[in-house]
Order: structure tokens, then C-alpha cells, then sequence
């Protein structure tokens, strides 16, 4: 970032100009970001529902959460699609970037497709997949036709889930490929032709050579996409419905904040405990990912 | 660059087409199954990948159950509204934060990036109990406010502002221009790139979002398209023609959208992107 002066001096402006240019946007973020954060640990303490004011609990809300089966299930399911959605997100798309680099005629096209999935909304998606996934769609319909199967995808707990990680991951693919597809350009092309001139084939040089120089880039992907896995909720919500799959066994986080802190009688306070559950494990997350990009400077 | 022999290159069209039935092929699967007649047989083995007698009748049948076009109004009022006021709220902001001199400069740039750090998801009951006592809840006016002016939006321009020479300015200092005039006839002409990123994220983002309108309307006439799909889903599960065409119709405009603008698109997520 470039490193001016912010403005002309000496002030070529009245001094309530700029917070009347900032006047939407902090209102906004005031009152819907800020505001229902400050609210969100507030009441994190409290009793409340929707429909009544609730009194302070201290920290019953949390006792709460160690005793309830539903929390358990959601935090390893969030946890598990972090485990198992972020190594793929960080590798297969940028296996994609080296594809669709090259200057080959038609290259753009292929780029522009591979990003559909990434524009269509999420709940498009899931809908196409449900309908692909079904016991009579078209994954089983092919598995049919070579003699196998059928499979019930979203019938149990356990293929569910994972199907919902693979749609993630299916999403996301275009995104991040265009991410390292940025990050490629500024590798000097002549590290590969000298690392091909000292012998080294196609996956040796993949490994010493790219995988170095996009390093930072992999730790960004790494840290987006495993923000984004922990608090998934479309995917699983649509693919599981609303209760999370058989017996409940599918529900995420997220899912469980929706399930909890909505409707007539919602648990407002206990939903937002569950809330402060899912930032802090957002933070860490970040925070650890960060650390790892730090030590990777170091070395 | 290297030449690349043909054996490289039949590789990589090889590829490049697998890549591109995994990631494209779905999409014309749901169109085939909304064009099927009811009395073609969708559940073939071999999966039947062309309808045999096309026919849009499943597009007139999902409007008759469900009002999927003032859904898809619905989705575009709140998406419209939510590029306008992500522009000029996060244009204004960004500008103030990287062009003017004043003080608590600083303490408004932190409250953008502490917004930034809280996820959504953490916060939706909260927002939820906001609106409700701003009496806005299932209104569509409640779905585009939290979102109205995001944070990142105003970094990013922000940013793109930032990036501007300094001199581009002065003259029209000298000329006597008010600070309004600066922003509007020399700033936002200047940083047009970022703009037209931020509305296509913002259009996007609007169109696509799901968890909020979920949480946020309850009378049917209200929703938006995504939370009509789940309606639609949950209630005619069983006839996957209708759901497909219900897709079909929430997705063909970005898509339509997206081919057009993809130059500029891919052109301003590269930039964005390098410059971190």
C-alpha cells in the first residue's frame, strides 16, 4: 500500500464533511454489525426469548451447552467439514489454476465455466445436488448403468454430510482458482525453465517450485475457506433439512443457532451463547492460520 | 514460453473438458429435467440427457404453486437496492477515510475493520432482535439493512482510493472545487474498476443470500427467491421438474449477467486480489 499523506494540507475541506461522507456507512455498521454484536454477548448471559426480556444467568447458558447432545453433534460436524473441506479447497483449486493458466486457445471460456458454480446462489446448488443425489438421480442413475449402487446419498447420516463437504468444496473451486490464478502471475516463469533444464519433472517442480512461491496464497485460502467451513450452514440445512438429517445427527453450529434463537418461543440467550461459540472458534481459527503464515516468513 | 507439444496440449483439452462437465454439467441437467413433459420418464437408465419432446410447461406449473416471479421480484428489488447503497455508502466512506485529513480518522477506519473480524452468522439472533424493535421484521427493507454498506466494501474502496496519485486532485483544489465536487467528478470516475466489483459482489451477494431472509420473513408473499426454492423444495419435493424449473429461473440471470460482465469481473477480482 502506498504510503501519501491522506489529504492536501493545509484542510481543503469543512470539518463535517468527512463524517457526513461516513455518516451511512457507520450508521449501518453501527446499528447492525456493532450494536447486535454488543447485544449478541450481552445476552449471552440472559434468559431471553423471543417474546419476554430475560434476567441474567451467568454463566448457565454455557453449563447449558455442555450437557446438550445437539451442541456436541453440531460442533463436531463443524468441526469435521473444517478437517475435511479446507485441505481440498487449498489444493484441488490451485491444481485447476496451473490447468487453466496457459495461454491455450479457448483457456478463457473454460475459466468463465469453471466460475459458474461460484456465481449460481448456494441454495441453487444444493437443490441441483439434491436432485443429482437422489436415489433415482443421476449419480446413481450412472452407478445403475455400470452395475452398481444405488447409494442413498442423503439417507444416511454419514453420506450426507460428507456429500455436503464435497458440494463445498465444488462451490468454492472456481473462487479460489481465480485467487491463485493471480497469485501464478507473479511467479518469474524462469524458476520452471531452470528447474526443467536441472531435470526435474512435472511434480518435483510442482513441489519445489510453485508450491514455495504460492505459499502465502495457500495460507490465505486455507484461512477463507476454513472460516467459511466452520459456520457452513446452507449447504447441510438444504441438503439435511431443517432438523439436520436422521435422528438430528447432520446439524452444524450454525444450524443449531438458526434452530434455537428462532421462532415463537425461541431461546434468544441460549442461541446467543451458542453465537459466542461460533466467533471465538471463528477467531481462533484465524489466528492460528496467521501463526502458520508467520512461521512460514521465518523460515 | 515454452511450446507446448501436441500430447501436452490434447492432455490438457482432455482435462480442461472433464473439469469442465463437473462444473458445468449439472447445471444442464436441471435444465434438461425442467424441460421434460410430465409423461417423459426422468428416472431412465441410462440417464436420458435430452428431453424428448421439450416443453415449458414446467415453468407456467412452479408459478402456479408458488409465486416464483414475485419471488424473483422480490429478490431483485433487495438486490438493486443493496448495489446502490453499497456503492455510494461504501464509495463515500472509502473516500473519507482515505482523502481527508480530520480527526478520529483512525477510530472510524477500526470501527470498519472490527465490523469486518464479527461474522454474520455470529450475530444474525441479535440483528434478528434489532430489527424487530425497529418493528422492520418481514420486510424486505429488514433484508437489505444489515448489509446495506458492508465493511469490506469500504476497505476495498477505501483502497482503491488510496491508490490514486495525489496530484489528480490539486488542480481542482486550486479551481475552487468543494469537497463533494472532488468526489464525485475526479474520485469516483477514477476508481470505476473497484466500483463495478463492489455492485457485481453486491448484486451477488443480495441475490444468493439465504440464511438472513430465512431468519428475517415469515409470510410467504415476502420472500426472496432463495427462501421460495426451500419452499418450494420442501413442499414439491417430490416432483423434481417443477424444483428444477424454480431453479433454473433463479439462476439464469446471473448467469446471463455474469458472461456479460465476466471480463470485467475476472480484470477487477486479479487486481483486488494482487493487491491484497
Amino acid at each position: 500500500m502506498s504510503r501519501r499523506p491522506a489529504a492536501p494540507s493545509p484542510r481543503t475541506h469543512r470539518a463535517a464533511s468527512p463524517w457526513l461522507f461516513l455518516l451511512p456507512g457507520l450508521a449501518v455498521v453501527s446499528a447492525f454489525t456493532l450494536y447486535p454484536f454488543l447485544t449478541t454477548v450481552h445476552q449471552a448471559f440472559t434468559d431471553t426469548r423471543t417474546l419476554t426480556g430475560g434476567s441474567w444467568v451467568g454463566l448457565e447458558n454455557f453449563r447449558t451447552m455442555l450437557d446438550d447432545e445437539q451442541f456436541a453433534v453440531g460442533l463436531r460436524n463443524s468441526l469435521l467439514y473444517v478437517v475435511m473441506v479446507v485441505p481440498c479447497t487449498v489444493l484441488l483449486p490451485l491444481l485447476l489454476a496451473l490447468l487453466v493458466r496457459k495461454q491455450i486457445p479457448g483457456v478463457t471460456f473454460f475459466r468463465a465455466a469453471f466460475y459458474t458454480p461460484v456465481v449460481a446462489s448456494v441454495v441453487v446448488v444444493s437443490l441441483i445436488w439434491v436432485w443429482m443425489l437422489d436415489d433415482r438421480g443421476l449419480v446413481n442413475g450412472i452407478l445403475a448403468f455400470l452395475g452398481a449402487g444405488p447409494v442413498g446419498f442423503l439417507g444416511d447420516e454419514w453420506l450426507l454430510l460428507f456429500s455436503a463437504m464435497a458440494l463445498t468444496v465444488w462451490k468454492g473451486l472456481g473462487y479460489y482458482m481465480i485467487i491463485y490464478l493471480a497469485a501464478l502471475a507473479n511467479v518469474p516463469p524462469e524458476l520452471h525453465e531452470a528447474a526443467a533444464v536441472d531435470g526435474a519433472g512435472a511434480v518435483r517442480r510442482f513441489l519445489s517450485v510453485t508450491v514455495p512461491a504460492v505459499r502465502s496464497t495457500m495460507v490465505l485460502v486455507g484461512a477463507l475457506s476454513s472460516m467459511a467451513a466452520f459456520k457452513v450452514f446452507s449447504e447441510v440445512y438444504l441438503l439435511a433439512g431443517p432438523t439436520g438429517g436422521p435422528a438430528g445427527q447432520d446439524t452444524t453450529l450454525v444450524m443449531l443457532v438458526q434452530r434455537v434463537g428462532t421462532g415463537l418461543n425461541g431461546r434468544v440467550g441460549y442461541a446467543s451463547a451458542l453465537s459466542l461459540v461460533v466467533f471465538a472458534i471463528t477467531l481462533v481459527l484465524m489466528l492460528l492460520v496467521l501463526r502458520a503464515d508467520r512461521r512460514e516468513e521465518l523460515r | 514460453m515454452k511450446r507446448i507439444s501436441g500430447w501436452e496440449k490434447a492432455l490438457r483439452y482432455l482435462l480442461l473438458l472433464a473439469v469442465l462437465a463437473l462444473t458445468v454439467g449439472p447445471f444442464l441437467w436441471q435444465l434438461s429435467t425442467s424441460l421434460k413433459s410430465t409423461t417423459e420418464d426422468i428416472y431412465t437408465s441410462p440417464p436420458a440427457f435430452l428431453p424428448e419432446h421439450p416443453t415449458l410447461d414446467n415453468y407456467s406449473g412452479v408459478a402456479d404453486i408458488v409465486p416464483v416471479w414475485d419471488y424473483a421480484l422480490n429478490s431483485l428489488k433487495v438486490a438493486v437496492a443493496n448495489v446502490l447503497t453499497n456503492c455510494v455508502g461504501a464509495a463515500m466512506a472509502g473516500y473519507a477515510l482515505a482523502r481527508l485529513r480530520f480527526r478520529g480518522r483512525k477510530a472510524a477506519r477500526l470501527a470498519f475493520v472490527m465490523a469486518l473480524l464479527v461474522p454474520l452468522e455470529s450475530i444474525i439472533i441479535a440483528q434478528f432482535t434489532t430489527m424487530r424493535d425497529l418493528e422492520l421484521n418481514n420486510t424486505l427493507t429488514a433484508v437489505v439493512l444489515p448489509g446495506a454498506v458492508s465493511s469490506l466494501n469500504v476497505l476495498l474502496m477505501r483502497n482503491a482510493f488510496a491508490n490514486l496519485p495525489y496530484e489528480i486532485e490539486e488542480a481542482a483544489v486550486i479551481d475552487g472545487a468543494n469537497v463533494w465536487q472532488r468526489f464525485v467528478r475526479i474520485g469516483l470516475p477514477a476508481v470505476k474498476g473497484t466500483l463495478a466489483v463492489v455492485a457485481i459482489f453486491a448484486f451477488m451477494g443480495a441475490w444468493d443470500d439465504f440464511l438472513w431472509p430465512l431468519i428475517v420473513l415469515s409470510d410467504s408473499d415476502k420472500f426472496t427467491l432463495t427462501v421460495g426454492l426451500d419452499y418450494l423444495h420442501g413442499t414439491f419435493a417430490n416432483n423434481p421438474r417443477l424444483v428444477a424449473a424454480g431453479t433454473i429461473i433463479a439462476v439464469a440471470p446471473l448467469i446471463v449477467m455474469f458472461a456479460c460482465l465476466q471480463r470485467y469481473f475476472f480484470r477487477g477480482v486479479g487486481e483486488g486480489a494482487v493487491k491484497g
